[in-house]
């Protein structure tokens, strides 16, 4: 089966192909069935190809598709190794339940075969990201991904904000990539070769904290903060909620955002050897997650608290990669894809069920109309907010309970990391209470509604998995660390402290988390709901500002650059001397306007007269040789 | 053995007579036979492609001396470099002469220009004898005037002018400094020759050597063209009609890259070691500068011209960065550029034959009232800003890594072209596509099935080569190595290795089969 492990990109990207061209003809529920059922094939040859990877010891296999580019030692060949097979799964996985919600949420959308089209493409390119076996290939999906994000966040673009969007995510994007592809060229002169085989197999070579290994982690890093939604790339990622909710959670939660962990995670023959960059992505992940769950506790808008969610629960993996706990990392990111897919599915229930409200403030009281998606929703927010048994409770605590153990300043980045626990517990906690809870605060004409059985099915299949799925990591049974091991053997990894430790940690964690949830609940449930306007409640609003700061320092004065280039030094000073040039020699070709007759023609006959008489002269020379 | 490229050079020659006879009252045949004739030009070119030895080396040389004291004559051949600019040229020609069927003006003329260009295009990119190099760089002027200078808009006078005064200027620096190298070889060879392979085995002093590298670099430098010496580009293409533009962008700027591969670095290799930094230095300018130029146009089509000098700076980069890698991204480029940046000029001119407007302010909505043509236009704006998949990437990403190691800091500073690309490109597209449609927008039609079949087998090779780019780079390897190993013969110069190059462990790629992935390969050091 791993032979057959390319039909795992195929057969998604076979279904953007075909849809792109027979979208149209196929028609509305088969389009987006089919698109479906290609990604449900894609999850169950994913599984039955990882089997052998269960048992344990499984060091993964090169898969060869095709060469590729031959002079900077890549051929175009797939990586089959446990973390390439647990992303893959996630990505399939969750990627087809939001297919189904999709089905269910595109129902009567004008372009909805375009729709399926292009979430089939994303899936596609992310596992090209995820399954390719060298850093041109990682570039490829990471860009193609980028593509995805652009056509499904502008998906509709006869809005100008989403346009925008949409824009806005491709370009911040772009910047991180700019400095993946200088980390690029550095690991090319260093190693002659962008494979994984011949970089991290060599990565021995480098010196310790040396200045090459530094500087090519270092920009891989800026890469990563672009994809993933960090400080200061993060702007986009609020923005891109403009696509419609199933990409929300599938792009902007669940997948594409933890590209940079994936990243992180892979490349950890190279981080790992790189303290600084190291503490660097670890101080990234935590001054994150405290500033976005700041931003996320003013928000009004549903999904808007769920993406500063998201760019929060990223800075957690970043903070885990960062300590060089690479299994926590990916194990926080494997939780969060369940429950913030979830969180992002349900709020999309209720925007659906709300006639497209997406106003916490104009919601209230949903708890009995909407039972399934209040039910489930409930699961995720215990998960996100560190509540056990839920999967977020262990994810988050060993990521806490190991950078605590690394000590000294580490210990800085603890407290911030707890900080952001008990906020995050009072902004989920916020969302819920003003959406379920409460008295009713619709517009008029408003009749709340349970969504259709294909939007809820994947609600309740995602509560289980964020309810259950923390137990695959327990430190009673580390099963996914005995299974990602061999990912990360001859790599030194942090570990969670031994004794008593983790468990007092853990304790002060869910007390946080607890004191997070009942701080929400006196002041949105048992209190008259609080009045949240003002200066202070705007500026955490907007995000204090930030798109403003980048559009003054960044956009405005790159505009004005611009137009100085363009209309100034380009039309006025190059072109004007090319002009004036040209005009001083057409007024001494008038004084000598014999020679001017104005033909093309004869300027042709007299360049010609000329050379001949050179070659002429050159003929009667050459006799002399 | 068959004079295969007389015939790929005569065919349009041919093709021009017989479109010049066809009789008056029978005009509505010239456009069907002239795109039928133009086939045949691209049969051979496939050939060519199909056939060519992968072993590299000048293939199907013809040589016949015609003027034995100067040694000038009809000495062609086509290698690895050269080959598929041969191709691009064929491929280009029946798009164009597809994409003019609006031409009502003389369109007996027109037809017989662009035949004329062919054959001068062609021949620059076959040529191994510099007066007949020059000849055939001449004869692409004067049809190119033309198609400006009439079947052009508005300020077309101008325009042409400047286009041929600019590169006629550049072209009497090229003429000079043919006559020069071909005298100062003159004792060596016991004669005058102006044969390519003669000349190249002849030594000059380094005064002599930079004298003539940039006389040959100005004319070509003015034909990329390379910063400060860009502004007639913008003015030719937004007059040219649709087809000049697109072979203007396609094929002719190529003439100037590929000049510089075929006589500065093989001619003047000294002098291209030591100021090979200044032009790369030119380039990078070029790229942030006309991207920055690029993004605040008002007129789409000037928009995608500077977008041009902006691309055309990666393939000038590449190549004076003399490695395998950087040199091979850099002609993949010039391939690239012309299918994607000609999709670009296809797009535009289709739209402009239904609005009659440039102005990106006048457009808006287009991907509501025109969802195919949207369509097409986005895949040629994500081939331009190098999405991978499409053809830009490849090209793009090999300049950029094999030119790090010899010119980190340019190299970092032409990287951010990359974001730039982004950012003129998808606003532009925001602008003319996405919100609701205006007024004047409203009824437009979507694209026809001619105008279809014009994009598709562009559309067709962009993915082709972006995702498959072996066959090309196959066929270029060898003949590229070979002009990097003869620089380092001459000089002083040495390919740039990589730093733990000779320390690593043997890592087998992966073949079809089972290899253990690669955290613990064995081997020696």
């Amino acid at each position: 089966m791993v032979d057959l492990i390319w039909l795992v990109i195929a057969l998604p990207l076979l279904g953007a192909v075909g849809l792109l061209f027979l979208g149209k003809r196929i028609g509305e529920p088969n389009s987006g069935r089919i698109a479906t059922l290609l990604v449900i094939a894609s999850f169950f040859i994913a599984l039955i190809a990882a089997l052998p990877a269960f048992g344990g010891d499984f060091e993964g296999e090169n898969i060869f598709l095709f060469e590729w580019l031959p002079s900077l030692g890549v051929n175009f060949s797939l990586l089959w190794d446990p973390l390439s097979a647990m992303m893959t799964l996630v990505v399939t996985g969750v990627g087809a339940l939001i297919h189904i919600y999709g089905t269910g949420y595109m129902d009567g959308d004008s372009r909805y075969p375009r729709f399926f089209t292009y979430l089939n493409l994303f899936i596609a390119s992310m596992l090209i990201l995820v399954l390719g076996d060298s850093f041109a290939t990682m570039f490829v999906g990471w860009e193609l991904v980028g593509l995805s994000s652009y056509l499904l966040i502008s998906f509709w673009f006869e809005k100008p904000s989403a346009a925008a969007a949409g824009k806005k995510a491709f370009v911040v994007n772009r910047i991180g990539d700019f400095g993946f592809l200088i980390a690029l060229m550095i690991i090319f002169a260093t190693f002659g070769s962008l494979s994984y085989d011949t970089v991290f197999g060599n990565a021995d070579k480098l010196q310790v904290g040396g200045a090459t290994v530094t500087a090519i982690t270092l920009l891989l890093l800026v890469g990563a903060v672009g994809k993933s939604a960090q400080l200061p790339l993060y702007v986009w990622l609020p923005d891109a909620m403009e696509g419609p909710t199933p990409v929300s959670a599938l792009i902007h939660a669940a997948t594409m955002v933890t590209a940079g962990v994936y990243m992180i995670a892979r490349s950890a023959s190279l981080f790992s050897i790189a303290p600084v960059s190291s503490g660097v992505v670890a101080t990234v992940g935590a001054l994150t997650a405290l500033f976005a769950a700041i931003i996320a506790i003013g928000q009004r808008d549903i999904k808007r608290v769920l993406a500063y969610s998201t760019i929060s629960q990223l800075g957690y993996m970043f903070m885990a990669v960062g300590a060089t706990a690479y299994v926590a990392g990916v194990f926080h990111l494997l939780t969060h894809a369940f429950f913030k897919a979830l969180l992002f599915l349900g709020a999309g229930a209720v925007i659906h069920g709300m006639h497209g409200e997406q106003d916490m403030w104009k919601m209230g009281g949903l708890r009995k109309k909407m039972p399934i998606a209040f039910g489930t929703m409930v699961v995720a927010w215990l998960a996100i907010s560190g509540i056990p048994p839920f999967a977020g409770f262990w994810s988050k605590d060993e990521i806490l309970a190991i950078t605590y153990g690394k000590g000294g300043a580490w210990v800085a980045l603890w407290a911030v990391g707890l900080v952001t626990a008990a906020l995050t517990a009072f902004y989920m906690s916020r969302l819920m209470f003003l959406t379920f809870w409460g008295e009713p605060r619709w517009d008029d004409g408003i009749e709340p509604h349970e969504s259709p059985r294909s939007m809820t099915l994947p609600l309740v299949v995602l509560a289980v998995f964020a309810a259950g799925a923390g137990l695959i990591n327990t430190p009673f049974r580390p099963s996914l660390e005995h299974f990602l091991e061999p990912a990360f053997a001859f790599i030194k990894v942090a570990h969670a402290p031994e004794g008593i430790t983790p468990w007092v940690l853990a304790g002060v964690s869910v007390l946080v988390a607890l004191g997070g949830i009942a701080v929400a609940y006196r002041r949105y449930v048992t209190r008259t709901l609080p009045v949240e306007e003002g200066e202070r409640w705007d500026l955490v609003e907007n995000g204090f500002g930030v798109d403003d700061l980048y559009g003054r320092t960044i956009v405005l004065p790159g505009k004005a650059v611009a137009e100085s280039a363009a209309f100034t030094v380009d039309a006025k000073g190059v072109d004007g001397l090319v002009n004036g040039v040209g005009g001083a020699v057409k007024r001494l070709a008038d004084a000598a306007t014999v020679l001017q007759t104005g033909q093309v023609r004869s300027y042709g006959t007299t360049m010609f007269l000329g050379a001949v008489a050179v070659i002429a002269w050159l003929l009667i020379r050459g006799g002399a040789f | 053995m068959f004079p295969v490229l007389a015939f790929l050079v005569g065919l349009p020659v041919v093709a021009a007579i017989v479109i010049a006879l066809i009789p008056k009252s029978r005009s509505e045949l010239l456009l069907p036979v002239a795109f039928g004739l133009s086939l045949l030009p691209l049969a051979v070119a496939g050939y060519m492609v199909w056939t060519f030895n992968t072993a590299g080396g000048f293939q199907w040389v013809e040589s016949t001396i015609w003027l034995q004291q100067l040694r000038i004559g009809w000495t062609v051949g086509v290698d690895g470099i050269s080959l598929f600019l041969v191709a691009l040229t064929a491929f280009l020609f029946p798009i164009s002469i597809l994409a003019s069927a609006n031409i009502s003006d003389r369109l007996r003329g027109y037809l017989v220009s662009l035949f004329v260009l062919e054959t001068g295009v062609l021949g620059v990119f076959i040529a191994l004898d510099l007066v007949l190099f020059f000849v055939f760089f001449e004869i692409v002027l004067i049809p190119m005037f033309f198609m400006i200078g009439i079947w052009g808009s508005s300020n077309r006078r101008y325009a042409a002018i400047k286009f041929f005064v600019y590169t006629a200027f550049g072209s009497a620096f090229l003429l000079v400094s043919i006559i020069a190298l071909a005298v100062n070889a003159g004792p060596a060879l016991q004669t005058i020759s102006f044969q390519w392979n003669e000349l190249a085995q002849v030594p000059m002093t380094s005064t002599l050597q930079t004298w003539l590298f940039f006389g040959f670099a100005i004319a070509f430098a003015i034909k990329v063209p390379l910063f400060p010496l860009h502004t007639w580009l913008p003015d030719a293409h937004t007059e040219a009609p649709t087809a000049g533009s697109v072979l203007l962008a396609g094929v002719l700027l190529k003439m100037g890259t590929y000049g510089f591969i075929r006589f500065n670095l093989i001619l003047f290799p000294e002098a291209t070691v030591k100021y090979g930094k200044w032009i790369a230095l030119l380039a990078v300018i070029g790229i942030v500068y006309a991207a920055l130029v690029a993004t605040v146009q008002p007129d789409i089509k000037r928009l995608v011209a500077y977008s041009s000098v902006s691309h055309l700076g990666f393939i000038v980069l590449g190549i004076f960065a003399l490695t395998l890698t950087s040199v091979q991204g850099g002609i993949i480029q010039m391939v690239n550029h012309g299918l994607s940046t000609g999709a670009l000029f296809l797009l535009i001119g289709m739209i402009y034959e239904r609005t009659h407007t440039r102005k990106i302010a006048d457009y808006g909505g287009l991907a509501s009232t025109m969802p195919i043509f949207s369509g097409f236009f986005l895949f040629a704006v994500f081939a331009s800003v190098g999405l991978p998949g499409l053809n830009g990437f490849i090209g793009e990403f090999m300049v950029l890594i094999g030119s790090w190691q010899t010119f980190p800091v340019l190299t970092v500073v032409a990287a951010s072209g990359v974001v730039l690309a982004a950012v003129y490109l998808l606003w532009a597209y925001e602008r003319v596509f996405t919100g609701p449609p205006g007024k004047a927008n409203k009824d437009l039609e979507d694209l026809n099935p001619r105008e279809i079949a014009i994009l598709v087998p562009i559309a067709f090779l962009i993915v082709l080569l972006g995702v498959y780019p072996k066959p090309v780079l196959d066929r270029m390897e060898n003949d590229v190595n070979a002009v990097i190993s003869r620089i380092e013969q001459s000089t002083s110069y040495e390919r740039p290795t990589f730093d733990l190059e000779g320390q690593l462990r043997i890592s087998v790629p992966a073949e079809q089969g089972n290899n253990s992935s690669g955290e613990s390969s064995e081997g020696s050091e």
